[in-house]
């Protein structure tokens, strides 16, 4: 295996979870809000806590330091804001790689500052500040968010084409479900900071929809397993 | 920064430290001409502590200003802004009218304390990531706060004159040091500044996010305490020799950041010269200017810096909604 985590708890957030990716790997993370998806991202990119296990390539990526670092794993917030107006160029260096990353189809961005960019061009530079380092575990938060449909479909894709090869995978949070099962090689299903499942079987379970002739249908109130009565 | 850009700035700057030891000529040229033992004595003695005080605490202002804009991720943040001058004041006039230690080690200790209160209590009220309103009403709070432990200090100490030599001290005055006062604003000065410099990698990394500058490698929370006790260490010991000066740490690194395209931690070296600039200039405005008088040079760097800083807000107000 590629990764091995265990152990990974985040105080009141993520509860003792474990998982493995393999070479090559795709995996999406799904579940409902606050379960606890981000969370695991945390753990495993050493935001918020060392607590548990991490081993990429043999390696405890979360004792390297910002020069190493990135060739062994970046990670994509959800959040879009950056609070200075750096050139997108320039933004995409800090992360640690190399700025002509032509992957994204950018050059049209790269001389313009992110707070003239569009939301959506935006969330493609800042996807290529992640992806420009071309690291061993790619943490992906909510990639396609404000992407539009056609750069939605391009870019599971390309997250698929960038990991194909070399000792790559990849670790998407992601709330389309159709998204997930149509370009993940595996499903993890969470729930109130555990890891519930695997696979697509127990999602109506856990989210309360259900697919009825190919769209997602609510099928009962969800009940928060958060709350007690 | 590019070279270029870096050569010129150097270059007004030592224009300016030339012209702040030299102006005004005439009391020179006649003492040249009459008697240039007391000539030599009137630049080593006056002119030029004035002259490296201006340098230094400018220099300091400029570098503190970049780095806590950077920490906070808002160009509203400064030492002034964010009390931390204040504070230093406060530390500053307890040591000395309180506890009776005038001596300038004690002063600038207890500078330096007052000035790591007001941050601490910044960071408590506010938190790290604050909004931008948050931010400024905390700084006013603490300002506030101290201002009126400061004067309540001077209200409750023994001699009857501390209010009227406070007064000089506290509105800022490079006038009337000496060159061993000087080194003691200086040298933490430099220290300080070389130490953030070190420091403006990570904080170019951390405008990316807090979190991604963790999953980067960085340790966020000593970047943290890093920024804030050297700034604190920085400005207290200036502001003990110099009393507060205002403005120019805010605005020193906004033009900075436009040399270095918006990077925040990088402006911190351009920030420096900047402020040193700034600070000089307006103390020459200060001497120069045709009033009769010595203007306070506090009094100089605010009528300049708060058009400055509400021209700022009103071309800010969207981040102000937030």
């Amino acid at each position: 295996m590629m990764l091995t985590a265990a152990g990974l708890s985040l105080p009141g957030r993520l509860h003792d979870a474990a998982l493995e990716i393999g070479e090559g790997e795709l995996v999406c993370l799904v579940g409902p809000n606050g379960s606890g998806k981000t969370s695991l991202l945390h753990a495993l990119a050493g935001i918020g806590g060392m607590a548990g296990e991490v081993r990429l390539a043999g390696i405890d990526p979360r004792r390297l330091g910002p020069a190493r670092r990135p060739a062994f794993l970046t990670y994509l917030p959800a959040t879009r804001d950056i609070p200075w107006p750096l050139v997108a160029r320039d933004l995409i260096a800090l992360g640690g790689g190399d700025a002509d990353f032509e992957t994204l189809e950018l050059e049209p961005l790269l001389d313009r500052r992110l707070d003239s960019l569009s939301t959506g061009e935006r969330s493609r530079v800042l996807i290529a500040r992640a992806m420009a380092p071309r690291p061993k575990l790619l943490l992906l938060d909510e990639p396609t968010a404000n992407l539009d449909p056609l750069w939605q479909i391009r870019l599971m894709q390309l997250v698929r084409d960038e990991i194909g090869s070399g000792g790559r995978a990849a670790l998407v949070a992601i709330h389309d479900l159709d998204a997930a099962e149509r370009y993940a090689d595996r499903v993890i299903v969470m729930e109130a900071g555990r890891i519930a499942a695997e696979g697509m079987a127990q999602i109506p379970a856990i989210f309360g929809v259900e697919k009825v002739d190919g769209r997602w249908e609510a099928v009962r109130p969800r009940a928060d397993p958060r709350s007690s009565p | 920064m590019r070279a270029r850009i870096a050569i010129l700035l150097g270059l007004a700057l030592a224009t300016a430290f030339a012209a702040s030891v030299l102006l005004p000529f005439e009391p020179l040229r006649l003492l040249f001409g009459a008697d240039g033992e007391l000539a030599i004595a009137l630049i080593r003695e006056l002119r030029l502590p004035r002259a490296a005080l201006a340098l230094a605490y400018g220099a300091t202002l400029g570098a503190s200003g970049a780095a806590i804009q950077a920490l906070f991720a808002n160009p509203l943040a400064s030492p002034d802004l964010t009390g931390t001058t204040s504070g230093a004041a406060l530390g500053a006039v307890v040591t000395a009218y309180l506890f009776g230690f005038a001596a300038p080690v004690a002063l600038s200790i207890g500078s330096v304390a007052g000035a790591l209160g007001a941050l601490a209590l910044l960071l408590a009220l506010a938190g790290p990531k604050a909004e931008t309103a948050t931010l400024l009403l905390s700084g006013l709070a603490i300002s506030a706060l101290a201002g009126a432990l400061t004067t309540l200090a001077l209200a409750l100490a023994p001699s009857p004159f501390a209010f009227y030599d406070a007064y000089d001290w506290l509105m800022g005055s490079l006038i009337d040091r000496s060159l061993e006062q000087a080194a003691f604003a200086g040298l933490p000065a430099l220290l300080t500044i070389a130490l953030l410099l070190r420091l403006g990698p990570a904080l170019d990394r951390l405008s990316l996010g807090e979190e991604v500058a963790q999953s980067l490698g960085h340790d966020v929370a000593r970047l943290r305490l890093q920024v804030i006790c050297l700034t604190a260490f920085g400005v207290g010991a200036c502001v003990a020799i110099c009393g507060a000066i205002g403005f120019i740490g805010l605005i020193a690194p906004i033009f900075a950041r436009r040399l270095t395209r918006g990077h925040p931690g990088r402006a911190i070296l351009a920030a420096a010269l900047i402020g040193a600039l700034l600070l000089t200039a307006a103390d020459l405005i200060a001497r120069l200017a045709p009033l009769g008088r010595t203007l306070p040079i506090g009094v100089v760097t605010a009528l300049i810096g708060a058009p400055f800083f509400l021209w700022l807000v009103a071309h800010m107000r969207w981040r102000l909604k937030a």
